[in-house]
């Protein structure tokens, strides 16, 4: 084996800018061949554009591409497919109604082709499913697998050509931490095979584990190199926020009055998610409630009825100790209850619009955005710009159309619209989802101000250590039924698993007939 | 005669068959464009030109091949337009298709007008002839009503295997297919989303075309103004009908022509002679809003049908 070390990837001066939004700035890379680096970064720093422009899906405005020597012509996905590199997209590059198979194979062989080929390729998609441990059945529709399977099949099309070069980004932001570790050890048998891996994302521990070398990207810029071996998390957080993290302090709480009471409510199952069952919650002023759970047991069902997209089939809500009977989004809304949805693309933010536009979605009909059916553009432009400056929204102005924001921006502006209003109630669905620890450390500390403000908040997260840190009282949710409230620092992460799984209800149930 | 006697004639099958043949041409163009993931509403002006087109070119004295050739041409360049304009513009389909079709049945009309101006009956060609094939046209019922129809009609349905060969298995047709469910899938496989999108959209356009000049060249053998009368928008119907693939969309086209060819009998019958005939004339429009109805219910229609691809935008 020689010992000299070959240059795979060179990127050279690569700047691209969106309108006035400069995303990458002379930012220049090297990645050597069998090498890991970790590209680091906010969300919003640059490196999905980044990732673009070496994939050939952007065009830089100016800057170079090198692939083994080669300079790459820009612009121009098959040149780079062809020079050996390959790429698992944030949001994967997958069509549903096809087979994993005709994903795979999509391009591959030549459009004049006269026939696909099909068994050959099944052969070789098996042959390479099992070297790396990629278990997916090639003949199954892409659209009913799971979210890990579908990352199977985006690493699978890369391997399947050949790939020597392989970016993955932010591949860890919707698995599991088993479906993580599985990742990761396919990754260490390609990469013992000679692929070179670019591997973005904000997680510090996962750079921590899978890579070689770090480099930091900070709005639009490089700030900073190191070998992994020589350095450590709290040095990388650093790095890439400019400043040190420090997670927001969280005091003691004085719970005050019952603002809003769920009483027995139940629901019906929506197809696989189970429906609420007799669900009885208090939501005081001033405390954080936090509901644990694996995802897809009844969190969504008690998501839509906070919010009033649901209305419960059996049980009372009452707000303020008084019954509500008409119960929409509408009421919700007007009883002083914000909302952070669960995902902010499809039902937080409406992507074409504008941040003014987004920012006023909920309220448009108050005072200061309209008066007498007709909008007030000023006023709600000065709400957003308002919200932009407080909560430190990154965009090139209030005009923009939110989809060119970052999902860290975006989910501040959601918190600015939700927080100015001065909500009595907050429900806070998943509300760092895919967020990095600066944008988490924000986020977290303005929910606590919130609490000392005198608002009642229901904190649903999937992630124990984040429901563990914030909530005054956890409850479990488990197909649907809720577990008794457990006051800070009661439960062991252990106990809370073992409820998370289902076990204890029985005994509960049995107590309330 | 009973309506059930006249199921088992041959010529109403025959009848049926011969309906159903500019259909399936215009029906699988259709389905190519959308399967593609654009909607062509040029459809109904472009099947106007391809009538015209053929019929024009053999009236000039080509063969009967060639008039089919320049149908095609003539729905290719229409093709053309509406993709450059939906496609690499990304402007709206629906728009677009309603402006090639007014733009392709008006020019057709005026070019109809400079080519002949003093003709008050348009003049007649020798059109398609029916080929008995040898043995198959022997065979009782079947016979006659299948294998005894024009080489238009033949090609009609060779083609539906053709279609559903090349969309299923070859990698041409599963770029395409990729293309309507989500075309940065196929960006990121190195694929050209705008050549695939034109190509299938200009190809589309050409069967619609010939499915034009069937009627001038093989089921008629002059050319009239209103002659295509909606058949377009029945074709758009009958892919969603046939859920985006050939074979079903076929099915619903003989099944179209059948209550089409069924009518014109039972309005000859005792019970018809006592109904209004607009009745008849309305059932298979009726009828085929009702098997529409049933159908499309399970119909999957294709994820980025009508959904523009720009390359490089976030």
């Amino acid at each position: 084996m020689g010992t000299s070390v070959v240059e795979a990837l060179t990127l050279d001066a690569i700047t691209k800018r969106f309108g006035a939004l400069t995303a990458n700035d002379a930012v220049s890379l090297s990645l050597n061949e069998g090498e890991v680096v970790a590209l680091l970064g906010e969300n919003g720093a640059g490196k999905t554009t980044l990732m673009n422009i070496l994939f050939g899906q952007y065009t830089a405005d100016s800057g170079t591409v090198r692939v083994f020597g080669k300079t790459l012509p820009p612009g121009n996905s098959r040149a780079a497919l062809d020079a050996g590199v390959g790429m698992v997209h944030q949001h994967f590059a997958l069509a549903d109604n096809l087979t994993v198979l005709e994903n795979i194979t999509l391009g591959v062989s030549s459009l004049l082709s006269p026939s696909a080929g099909q068994s050959a390729a099944r052969d070789r998609i098996k042959a390479l499913s099992q070297k790396y441990h990629l278990s997916v059945s090639p003949d199954a529709r892409v659209g009913a697998l799971t979210v890990g399977e579908r990352q199977r099949v985006e690493i699978l099309k890369a391997l399947y050509r050949d790939v020597r070069i392989l970016i993955l980004d932010e591949p860890t932001a919707v698995l599991t931490p088993q479906e993580t570790d599985d990742l990761f050890a396919t990754l260490r048998l390609a990469i013992a095979d000679g692929l070179s891996v670019i591997f973005i994302s904000h997680k510090l521990h996962e750079v921590m584990a899978i890579s070689d070398r770090v480099v930091v990207l900070r709005h639009g810029k490089i700030t900073g190199g190191v070998r992994t071996a020589d350095t450590d998390k709290h040095a990388l957080a650093t790095l890439m926020m400019g400043t040190e993290a420090t997670p927001p302090e969280v005091s003691q709480s004085t719970p005050g009055p019952v603002l809003l009471k769920l009483d027995h409510v139940a629901t019906p199952d929506v197809g696989n998610a189970p429906g609420l069952k007799s669900v009885s919650l208090s939501l005081h002023a001033g405390q954080i409630i936090g509901l644990a759970g694996v995802s897809g047991n009844g969190q969504a069902a008690i998501a839509d009825v906070v919010g009033g997209l649901v209305k419960p089939a059996k049980g009372r809500i009452e707000i303020g100790g008084s019954e509500i009977d008409r119960w929409t989004p509408r009421e919700a809304v007007k009883s002083g209850i914000a909302r952070i949805p669960e995902d902010r693309h499809k039902t937080g933010t409406i992507a074409d619009f504008d941040l003014t536009e987004n920012a006023i979605l909920e309220r448009y009909g108050s005072t200061g955005f309209s008066k007498a059916g007709w909008l007030n553009w000023r006023g709600s432009r000065a709400f957003a710009e308002a919200i932009i400056n407080k909560y430190d929204v990154r965009c090139p102005g209030a005009d923009t159309p939110i989809r060119l924001l970052s999902g860290g921006n975006m989910q501040k502006l959601i918190l600015g619209r939700v927080l100015e209003a001065a909500p009595q109630v907050i429900l806070a669905n998943q509300p760092v989802r895919g967020l990095d620890i600066g944008a988490v450390n924000y986020v977290h500390g303005q929910l606590l101000e919130a609490r000392a403000r005198g608002a009642a908040i229901l904190l649903i997260s999937e992630d124990l250590d984040e429901v563990m840190a914030l909530s005054d009282v956890i409850h479990v949710i488990a197909d649907g039924r809720l577990s008794p409230g457990f006051g800070r620092g009661r439960m062991t992460p252990a106990e809370l698993g073992l409820w998370m799984a289902g076990q204890g209800f029985e005994i509960e149930n049995a107590h309330a007939s | 005669m009973d309506i059930i006697d006249i199921l088992f004639t041959a010529s109403f099958w025959a009848a049926a068959i011969r309906i159903a043949s500019p259909l399936i041409f215009a029906t699988l163009g259709e389905l190519i464009c959308e399967r593609a993931g654009v909607l062509n509403l040029g459809i109904e002006g472009i099947m106007v030109s391809g009538a015209f087109a053929g019929w024009m070119a053999v009236y000039s004295g080509t063969g009967l091949w060639v008039g089919v050739g320049v149908a095609m041409g003539v729905g290719m360049l229409f093709g053309l337009l509406h993709s450059t304009l939906t496609v690499p513009f990304g402007l709206s389909q629906h728009v677009v298709g309603l402006g090639v079709t007014l733009l392709a049945t008006s020019s057709t009309y005026y070019a109809y007008r400079l080519a002949l101006p003093e003709v008050t009956s348009p003049p007649k060609i020798v059109a398609f002839q029916p080929y008995e094939i040898p043995l198959l046209s022997d065979i009782p019922l079947l016979g006659p009503a299948v294998f005894s129809q024009t080489p238009l009609t033949y090609l009609a349905f060779v083609l539906v295997a053709v279609v559903g060969l090349v969309l299923y298995r070859t990698p041409l047709g599963l770029a395409v297919r990729a293309a309507g469910e989500n075309p940065a899938a196929v960006a990121a496989q190195g694929l050209s989303v705008t050549a695939i999108r034109m190509g299938a959209v200009i190809i589309g356009s050409g069967l619609m075309a010939v499915g034009g000049a069937f009627l001038t060249m093989s089921a008629f053998d002059s050319f009239f103004f209103e002659m295509v009368n909606g058949r377009g928008w029945i074709c758009i119907a009958l892919v969603v009908f046939g859920s985006w693939r050939p074979g079903k969309a076929m099915l619903g086209a003989v099944l179209f022509a059948a209550f089409d060819a069924l009518q014109i009998r039972v309005q000859q019958t005792s019970i018809g002679a006592q109904v209004p005939y607009q009745i008849f004339l309305m059932m298979p429009y009726i009828l085929s809003i009702l098997a529409l109805v049933v159908m499309s219910r399970r119909a999957e229609v294709p994820a980025a049908l009508m959904v523009p691809f720009n390359k490089g935008e976030r």
